[in-house]
């Protein structure tokens, strides 16, 4: 192993995905040298998503082929503080991304604006419920950037990934269609909405019936041809069903790779280093200031990269492990309740449930997209939770994005044997005949989830893996339990001959065996107190300015609806702000505390 | 052209395991290890039936030679990770997991056990895609997650020498030759953890067989499974078409064409 210390350059940006991209092309356009710090290889659809060869299941959903491996970096995991943590050995509740594009390369493409309750969720509940709602132990917050301001970039972000959706209303007037309870747009989605498929139509028909109010998804894959603001083109989906786990063949999916990359490679101020693993960021001896990071290389070596502007922007957990590494702000401590890097660590409340068409009934589950058909009755505050006595609620949703057949096969349904003909049969039926709902809900942030530095495992770099502490709470249970009472109706209105309800139960840890979603959140978030944020309302560490941190790290609390959506405009939100003021001002904080 | 992966035949010494015998230090320590095993036989009601007994025993370790059954399947292909004996209690295994049956071939036919033996000789087979650091904590909670040492290699090879050795103590016969309703017994028995092979839980063994018999019968046949795409064809999967513009809305009308594979093999 050499070390090497390379030429300054004005930004080092950590991570490939959509957060690092959307920054690099942003400070790239304001003339500054960047360098972007990828820890896995290079990636694009001509090698990744080629067709047919990438349209393999086993290999991209069961081998993980664009994800972390573990065996090079992973987390350890427990449910309460009192228990010893063991690693995340093999992959299963949640995928990180590896590689050029990050998760953006692998997601499905469900491109959600957050809600205005959202976003001030705590000043929300108090103004209407007052503060006694909150329960002892709740650290509920508001994220200090509102859906006013982050409008534009919402739409920005919409334009770049040429989302495919219909609005409710665009600048006050109603469309005929869209989602109720969607704030107002300022302009419409740049693509019409992805066809239904039969079982997002199906639950249309049910979901209209039972009194509530469906809405086409807005999903990341191009319904037409489209060529977004960067000159970037992406075909029409021709719902292939490759969403969740691969690249998109048809380059109708967006990701940074499609999007992004062709129009930042152009920039003679950009460079791209791959298997460039970051092992912190460097301070100064005021602690106040970052002087760059020092990354491996693939041959071992330790290479420092001087920077007068870090932006963090791997993966949620990745920026709060690398702000721990790196002695980025205080360390949160749940006994004492003090410190902000750690805390407020999320995750999404999401529970399945399987419905059973009558056996004339064939529903094509291989069809698939990231679009769907959704209903908000029971999402964020839509509802009066007064009588309920919780906080949160669950969007329901078909949003079938293509069921291969080991997944089809691997789910096992109570009741059903889990191997022989008996199960054979079922697994056809079940696969041919069957589709799922899901509840994708809020989950809340407490004092006793967080993320830290385990005591005993590390990574294959040396350094102590990252530490979670996550259980499921009273309040997340019963909001679950809530929102599946109500899917009975709908359930009936479709004439199904079974149905299998997936909802929490109460003294059922947290399981890492099975993929839940990789929505994690928060652990550095935003806000307006530095005593409980560890970034101020544009991402910029409070403790250290020229550090800004990018990506759903920033929530306070996780929401319903997928995170990219708002990733993509925080981080347009973000870039604005260093772009128009701190790039103008001393390298100071934007936010006084 | 696509990366078509090639599979070479092993050549590293660990890729070739020695074939166990009954005598070597290695399998006598499986053995030891059992302690529970008649009895754990006989508490999940597997006590050696007087059926299992009166069927001869096959002495090749070929699967079918004593099953009979009106349909021998095929020689099998070698293996090239597992032992002639494995191998056959391998495919036995298989073949009661996803049984030939009315609804399409089992995995024998399928292709399953060659699959899962190349499977074995990549980087998921060699616990590369796991991580697998120490310190082991086995006995944290489940929902924590796999925390064993073993790599899927060394779970075959436990698991494997394991079930041979209980066989041999209470059945004093090998699995691929007991009649299947008594194979069904045992592989339930293993379902339900009724022992462990030397540090593996019975139970850990099985999920990996159970789990690697379905994606051996549902992968594209370029791993080596799913022969003919006779898996696709029963789930009603179209396979690499990946266009599906012309269905999208044809709603209630089952799709109509049949499975295509990377490769371009049609069924």
């Amino acid at each position: 192993m050499t070390e090497k210390t390379l030429s300054p350059v004005d930004v080092v940006v950590v991570g490939s995905g959509w957060a690092g991209s959307i920054m690099a092309k942003e400070l790239c356009e304001a003339g500054l040298s960047v360098v972007m710090l990828e820890r896995r290889g290079r990636r694009s659809t001509a090698r990744d998503g080629a067709y047919p060869s990438s349209l393999d299941e086993l290999e991209g959903a069961v081998r993980y082929k664009l994800f972390q491996n573990p065996a090079d970096t992973t987390v350890t995991v427990r449910n309460r503080m009192d228990q010893e943590a063991v690693p995340y050995r093999r992959l299963a509740a949640f995928l990180p991304g590896a590689g050029v594009g990050g998760a953006g390369l692998h997601w499905t493409g469900v491109h959600f604006r957050a809600t205005p309750q959202d976003l001030r969720l705590r000043s929300h509940i108090v103004e209407r419920y007052g503060r006694a709602f909150i329960p002892e132990g709740m650290n509920l917050q508001d994220y200090g950037v509102t859906y006013e301001e982050l409008e534009p970039f919402f739409d920005r972000a919409e334009k770049v990934f040429g989302t495919s959706g219909e609005a409710y209303t665009v600048g006050g007037k109603a469309t005929g269609k869209g989602n109720i309870f969607a704030p107002d747009r300022s302009d419409d989605f740049p693509l019409p909405p992805l066809r239904d498929v039969y079982t997002a139509h199906l639950f249309r028909q049910a979901a209209a019936e039972a009194g509530y109010h469906p809405y086409a998804m807005p999903a990341a894959n191009a319904s037409q041809p489209y060529t977004n603001p960067y000159g970037a083109q992406m075909g029409p989906c021709n719902f292939c069903g490759y969403c969740s786990d691969y690249a998109c063949y048809m380059y109708a999916k967006a990701s940074p790779n499609v999007n992004i990359m062709p129009a930042l490679r152009r920039h003679e101020n950009f460079t791209l280093r791959s298997n460039a693993h970051v092992l912190k960021v460097l301070l100064d001896s005021t602690g106040r200031k970052a002087t760059g990071v020092v990354y491996q290389d693939a041959e071992g070596n330790h290479i420092t990269q001087p920077a007068g502007l870090v932006i963090l922007a791997a993966f949620q957990f990745h920026n709060v492990h690398l702000m721990l590494l790196s002695g980025i702000g205080k360390a949160y401590d749940p006994v004492s309740n003090t410190g902000t890097v750690g805390r407020n660590f999320t995750y999404q409340n999401i529970t399945n449930s399987t419905v059973w068409m009558p056996p004339t009934r064939s529903t094509d589950q291989f069809i698939g997209s990231a679009g769907g058909v959704a209903i908000d009755d029971f999402n964020c505050d839509n509802f009066d939770h007064g009588p309920h006595g919780f906080i949160g609620g669950s969007p329901l949703w078909v949003n079938q994005a293509g069921v291969k057949p080991i997944a089809g096969a691997k789910a096992t349904t109570p009741g059903v044997p889990r191997w022989g003909s008996a199960w054979k049969k079922a697994a056809i039926d079940t696969y041919r005949h069957s589709f799922t709902i899901n509840a994708q809900g809020s989950n809340m942030a407490y004092r006793d989830v967080y993320l830290d530095l385990d005591p005993t495992w590390r990574t294959s770099y040396g350094q102590p893996m990252l530490r979670m502490t996550f259980d499921w709470k009273d309040n997340d249970i019963r909001m679950n339990r809530y929102v599946i009472g109500h899917l009975e109706g709908i359930v009936k209105a479709l004439g199904a001959r079974d149905v299998q309800y997936g909802m929490r139960e109460e003294g059922k840890p947290f399981d890492v065996r099975a993929y839940q979603t990789t929505h994690l959140c928060g652990g550095a978030v935003m806000g307006e107190d530095p005593k409980t944020s560890a970034l101020n309302r544009y991402l910029q560490s409070w403790d250290v300015p020229n550090v800004f941190v990018v990506g759903a790290n920033a929530f306070p609390q996780g929401m319903g609806y997928n995170p990219t959506g708002l990733v993509a405009a925080l981080a347009y939100w973000s870039a604005y702000h260093i772009r128009t003021q701190w790039l103008k001002g001393n390298g100071g904080p934007l936010v006084t505390p | 052209m696509p990366d078509i992966p090639h599979r070479p035949l092993p050549t590293s010494p660990e890729a070739a395991p020695p074939q166990p015998s009954a005598a070597s230090p290695t399998r006598r320590h499986v053995v030891q290890g059992l302690g529970t095993g008649t009895a754990a036989l006989a508490l999940a009601g597997l006590a050696p039936s007087a059926g299992a007994q009166a069927v001869p025993q096959g002495g090749t370790g070929r699967a079918g030679s004593a099953t009979p059954s009106a349909h021998t399947p095929p020689a099998p292909d070698a293996p090239r990770f597992f032992s002639p004996a494995d191998f056959a209690l391998l495919r036995a295994a298989c073949e009661r997991i996803f049984p030939a049956d009315t609804q399409g071939p089992g995995a024998i036919a399928l292709g399953v056990p060659n699959f899962i033996d190349a499977q074995m000789d990549t980087p998921w087979g060699r616990g590369e895609l796991w991580y697998m650091q120490g310190p082991y904590r086995p006995d944290a909670p489940a929902n924590l997650g796999y925390q064993l040492p073993y790599s899927p290699q060394q779970i075959y090879r436990k698991g494997l020498a394991g079930v041979q050795a209980w066989m041999r103590q209470t059945h004093q016969a090998a699995f691929e030759t007991l009649p299947p309703e008594e194979q069904d017994r045992i592989l339930e028995a293993l379902e339900h953890n009724a022992t462990q092979f030397d540090g593996l839980p019975a139970a850990v063994f099985f999920e990996q067989l159970r789990t690697d018999t379905i994606e051996g019968a549902f992968s594209d046949p370029l791993h080596g499974g799913n022969r003919h795409l006779a898996g696709w064809t029963m789930m009603g999967f179209p396979g690499a078409r990946g266009d599906y513009m012309d269905w999208v809305d044809q709603y209630d009308t089952p799709y109509p064409y049949g499975p295509v594979s990377i490769s371009g093999e049609t069924a």
